[in-house]
Formats: C-alpha cells, sequence, structure tokens
C-alpha cells in the first residue's frame, strides 16, 4: 500500500522534473540571454563588492527570475548591515511598447524587486519606487540583447 | 493672453450658388481635386503698409500660399501652378473669366482681396465654381495683422466645408513633445505649433521629463505627465498664462492624461504597489473618483466624444488589449480580438471609430476599429510607432515614429507622421526638432 503510494510520488516527481528539464532546454542560452532575460554583466554597476545594483526581465513580465531573487538577497543583506541607507527602485522597460503601458510595467517591475527586499526584512519605508518606462534606456541598440539589458529594476542609493 | 487677440470677426456675406462641385472624401487622395488658388490681390498702400509691419513682401501672395499647402497636405486638393494662371488676382475676384480657369483644368478656383484698415488686416475670398461658372461662397473678416498665417488657415477651413461637407481642421494647433540628445537620455520638452508646423513655441526648458500632453476639447488648457522634483505626476497647464498645477493629490505616480469631453475632468492611470488603476479628477470641485479596481494594469483611457463611456488599455487578458466599460467603470468588456496586442486607444471625435496601436510579429500598426471591436482596420506599419490622436473633425490621426538604430546603437530620431483615415496620404509632419507624443488642439475659431 505506503509502497505503490510511494513509488506513485517518485513517479510523479520524475514526471514533474521530466517537464521542467523539457523547459529548460526550449529556453536557449545563447550568449548572454537566457530565454530573453539578460544574463550579462556589461551594464551593472555595484553598490557594494559583491552586491549587484539591478535585475533584469523576460517580455512583458514582471516576475523576478531565480538570478534576480539572489542578486535581492545580496541587496537585501547589504542594506540590513547599513541601515541608515534609503534606495530608490528605478523600473524600466524596453522600447517594444506603449509608453504610458510601459510606465505602468516599469513600476510593477520596481514593485516587484521591493516586495522581495521586504520579505526579506527591509522596511517599505527605506524603499521609493520610481518608474521611467522606456524613457532611459542604457543600451540604444533595437535588438533583443539590446532590449534585455533595458528591461530592469536598478537599486539606486538615495542618500 | 494670446486667444485675447485672437478673436476673429466674421462677416457673413449672401450666398447664393448652391454646390455644384463636391469632393468625394471617402476615396482619400486618389483623383484629387484641381483647384487654383489665385494670390489675394492687394493695393499698394496696404501691401507697404503690412510690409512694415510684418516683414512681408506681398501679405496677399503669403497667405494665398498658406491656402495653397493646407489644400495639398490633405491630400483631397490638388492646388495648380500659379505660373499657369492667366487672370490677374484683382480682377479674377472680381469676375473670373472661366475660360481661362477651365483651359487650365481648375474646377475650383479662390480668389479674394487683403486690405489695412485702421491698423487691422481685412481679408476677402471667394470661392467659384469654374465649371458652372458661378459664385459658391463668399466671405469676409477682419483681424490683427499678426493672426495672418491663421487667416490662411480659416479660409482653408471655409473652403474645405463648403467642398466635402465636413467641418475643416486647419486653424488648430498640435502640442507635442520636442526631442533631442542621445537615445539613453533624451532631453524632452513640451511644444506647441500651428497644424502646419509654423509658430512653433517651446513652453518647458527641458530640465524634467515630460511626457503625453493633451489638449482640452474646450479650452486652451494642456494635460500632461512632468517628472519635475522625480515625482511622476499629471499637471494641468494653460497655455495662455503658463500656470501650472499637479493634479490631485495622489502618493504615486499618475500617468496617462486625457480630459473628458466637456473639459471638466481629467482621466488618468494611478500606479501604486504595482497596480495601475484608471481614476478621474473632477477640476471645478477637486473630487476625485476611482473608475477601475482590478490586480491588472488598466492605463490609457480616453472618453467617448458624448462622454458616456471609456475605452481603456488593459492586461487583465494577461496581455495588453483594448476595452470599453460604461463611465463609472461597469460593463468592461474587451473589444480587441485579433492577433497581436493592443495599446493607446483614442475615441474618435465622430464617435464610430477607436484609433489604437497595434504590435504583431513585430512591427508596430496604427489602426482603427467600430467600437464594439468590428471592422479592424490597419493603416500603417512600421518598425515603430504608436499614439495616434484624432484631428478635431476625426478625418485625419497624427502619431509618432520612431527609427531602428543601427548595430552601434546610432541613428535613432523620432518624428510625427500624420496619415487619412482611409489609409492614404501618410507623411512627415515638419517640425523643427524630433517630435514624440502629438496631440491635435481643436478649431481655434469656434
Amino acid at each position: 500500500m505506503n509502497l505503490s503510494k510511494n513509488l506513485k510520488n517518485i513517479f510523479l516527481i520524475l514526471v514533474a522534473s521530466l517537464v521542467l528539464n523539457a523547459c529548460a532546454t526550449q529556453k536557449k542560452t545563447t550568449g548572454q540571454l537566457q530565454g530573453d532575460v539578460y544574463t550579462g554583466n556589461d551594464t551593472i554597476e555595484y553598490l557594494a563588492s559583491g552586491v549587484p545594483d539591478r535585475v533584469f526581465f523576460a517580455t512583458n513580465e514582471t516576475v523576478l527570475t531565480t538570478a534576480s531573487r539572489e542578486t535581492l538577497r545580496k541587496q537585501a543583506a547589504w542594506l540590513r548591515k547599513n541601515s541608515k541607507i534609503s534606495i530608490v527602485l528605478e523600473g524600466h522597460a524596453d522600447e517594444r511598447g506603449t509608453r504610458e503601458y510601459n510606465l505602468a510595467i516599469g513600476e510593477r517591475r520596481a514593485n516587484s524587486a521591493k516586495d522581495y527586499l521586504m520579505t526579506y526584512g527591509i522596511s517599505s519605508d527605506r524603499i521609493s519606487v520610481l518608474s521611467y518606462g522606456k524613457e532611459r534606456p542604457v543600451d540604444s541598440g533595437s535588438n533583443p540583447l539590446s532590449w534585455s539589458k533595458n528591461r530592469r529594476s536598478v537599486s539606486v542609493k538615495a542618500n | 493672453m494670446i486667444l485675447r487677440y485672437l478673436i476673429i470677426l466674421l462677416i457673413l456675406i449672401p450666398i447664393k450658388a448652391f454646390a455644384l462641385i463636391e469632393v468625394d472624401i471617402t476615396r482619400g487622395n486618389l483623383s484629387p481635386l484641381p483647384v487654383a488658388v489665385s494670390p489675394l490681390s492687394i493695393d499698394e498702400k496696404s501691401k507697404n503698409s503690412f510690409k512694415k509691419i510684418l516683414k512681408k513682401e506681398n501679405i496677399g501672395s503669403e497667405i494665398s500660399i498658406i491656402v495653397e499647402n493646407n489644400l495639398k497636405q490633405s491630400g483631397l486638393f490638388n492646388p495648380l501652378n500659379k505660373d499657369a494662371f492667366l487672370q490677374k488676382p484683382d480682377i479674377a475676384n472680381l469676375k473670373p473669366r472661366f475660360e481661362d480657369w477651365n483651359l487650365i483644368k481648375a474646377q475650383a478656383l479662390i480668389t479674394g482681396k487683403v486690405t489695412f484698415v485702421d491698423e487691422k488686416l481685412r481679408v476677402e475670398f471667394r470661392l467659384w465654381d469654374v465649371l458652372a461658372g458661378k459664385e459658391m461662397m463668399a466671405l469676409a473678416f477682419t483681424t490683427v495683422p499678426s493672426n495672418w498665417r491663421r487667416v490662411g488657415h480659416i479660409i482653408t477651413d471655409k473652403v474645405y466645408e463648403r467642398l466635402t461637407g465636413e467641418d475643416g481642421y486647419f486653424d488648430t494647433r498640435i502640442i507635442y513633445v520636442s526631442e533631442k540628445g542621445p537615445k539613453t537620455n533624451r532631453i524632452k520638452k513640451l511644444a506647441i505649433m500651428d497644424q502646419d508646423g509654423f509658430n512653433n513655441k517651446f513652453l518647458t526648458l527641458g530640465n524634467e521629463l515630460v511626457l503625453t500632453p493633451r489638449f482640452s476639447p474646450t479650452n486652451q488648457m494642456v494635460t500632461y505627465l512632468s517628472y519635475f522634483r522625480n515625482l511622476p505626476r499629471v499637471y494641468l497647464l494653460d497655455i495662455e498664462t503658463g500656470l501650472q498645477e499637479v493634479v490631485g493629490d495622489f502618493p504615486g505616480m499618475t500617468f496617462a492624461p486625457r480630459f473628458s469631453p466637456d473639459g471638466k475632468k481629467i482621466i488618468m492611470s494611478f500606479a501604486k504597489d504595482g497596480n495601475s488603476d484608471i481614476y478621474t479628477m473632477n477640476l471645478e470641485n477637486r473630487i476625485v473618483e476611482r473608475i477601475t479596481n482590478h490586480p491588472s494594469i488598466d492605463t490609457s483611457p480616453s472618453y467617448s466624444p458624448d462622454g458616456k463611456h471609456i475605452t481603456f488599455n488593459s492586461d487583465r487578458s494577461k496581455y495588453q488589449q483594448i476595452y470599453t466599460m460604461d463611465s463609472n467603470g461597469k460593463n468592461a468588456k474587451r473589444i480587441s480580438f485579433g492577433n497581436g496586442i493592443y495599446g493607446t486607444p483614442v475615441w474618435s471625435p465622430r464617435g464610430d471609430l477607436i484609433a489604437f496601436t497595434k504590435l504583431h510579429k513585430g512591427k508596430f500598426y496604427i489602426g482603427v476599429m467600430r467600437t464594439d471591436g468590428t471592422g479592424e482596420r490597419l493603416l500603417t506599419e512600421n518598425f515603430y510607432q504608436e499614439a495616434p490622436s484624432w484631428s478635431p473633425n476625426g478625418r485625419v490621426l497624427i502619431f509618432y515614429r520612431e527609427t531602428k538604430t543601427n548595430s552601434k546603437g546610432e541613428g535613432f530620431s523620432a518624428k510625427l507622421w500624420s496619415i487619412d483615415l482611409t489609409g492614404y496620404n501618410e507623411r512627415m509632419v515638419e517640425t523643427v526638432t524630433d517630435a514624440s507624443d502629438p496631440s491635435w488642439s481643436s478649431l481655434l475659431s469656434n
């Protein structure tokens, strides 16, 4: 009885991991892109040694990737150590969208980062949010790699 | 301040003839009507007076050139070359020799006269049906000389109205965002110009980012987004006095503003904690109302001309689509169901269509659909273009287009373009700098 149930669970887990693997292989890693999320470090600046200042997003997405969450945990640790510092989260979009919707999606991206920092103990009064939509790209190119660098939320020291 | 001097007296002279020629406006520019715009005649004394004040050699010719250009830009008329005109302007205005005008294939003829009277500019003009040999319209009005360009636009509006049966759109202005500098750090200023690109004026200095200016349909107010002090908020600007104020007291970004058709409310998005919803603020009693309450992004609201409905952009079905709802936020329903994603819906001043931006397979389109989402028609395709704004008669759309940069990220530009509702007559609108986010005013002389 129990054994067969356990077997069934194992089977389910196997199936699940197969599906996950399939997903992972579909998301091709080409150079500095995984799917269409930027994974390079061309544009990144550092808030402190080992603390990158920005996270990147997929097209039309505002959810944090695994890499983004890792970056934000480093930021949270740094903010906990430096309790006097406040930050502005600047949310951005790429140029492939209408201006007004991009302002909204920039705000949503910055808030995704804010929410995550808050779950790691950073008080909301130390974090403000500012959306630039597509107004301040870091890369002026008109290609998927440039766009991936521009879909970002950047933590900027406010004081 | 400016507008007080812009008031124009219209004196109507009785019109005898009825319409004999007509422009078929449903066909766009396939066969534009050949029209002769005779230079407005002017006596020596008036000519010299205007020369002193306006520094123009012959103001009569200058005004007729404005009319000619306007008619040509509309795509519905083909102004004939003046070198072929046989009759002198002063005599033509009294009694055209129709055989002469017929010979150069003109079907309509515009003649007129400018005089300097009591420090004012007085203009009279006539529209003639060449084939029937009859006068179709005669009008006269008086204004301050500095209004001479508007005189040309008003003449065009009257001729256009008489020949097409629709309101004109030439005595109007465009407010837009003037751009310069590198793509990564554009400097943006509010700017305003006449519909034909003249009389350009900057309204802000470029110290802070400004976006999406929109004209009030009823007066000289403009609403726009400013990043003043790094707080993106919707502002209200009186372009006559230069006074401006923040709209409402929202604890976060407000954006995507537009006026209600009666000019009494501003409708906009307010973003908080990652969610954008639609709000209105009544400019008379300052009451703020929440119109949508949905966890998705709701933005780019635009009223129907009767004020009873709102079209807006939402991603509540995962991607950006166009919705309509009642003005109180009830009965929201999706109307865009074609392939691709849709944004920036704008209700036509005629009420029957919604213009939009569409992104499909990496291309951007400007299009129109009926207000129930049927009858989608794409007017133009490009690498990047968006944000259509209607001419006040609902005939022409103005929008902006950005270029693709090269492999080094160079070659970026943003320009204004216009296109006829039929999809014909697409043309670049000249601006002194790069430009985006155009918004068309109502007719000034109404």
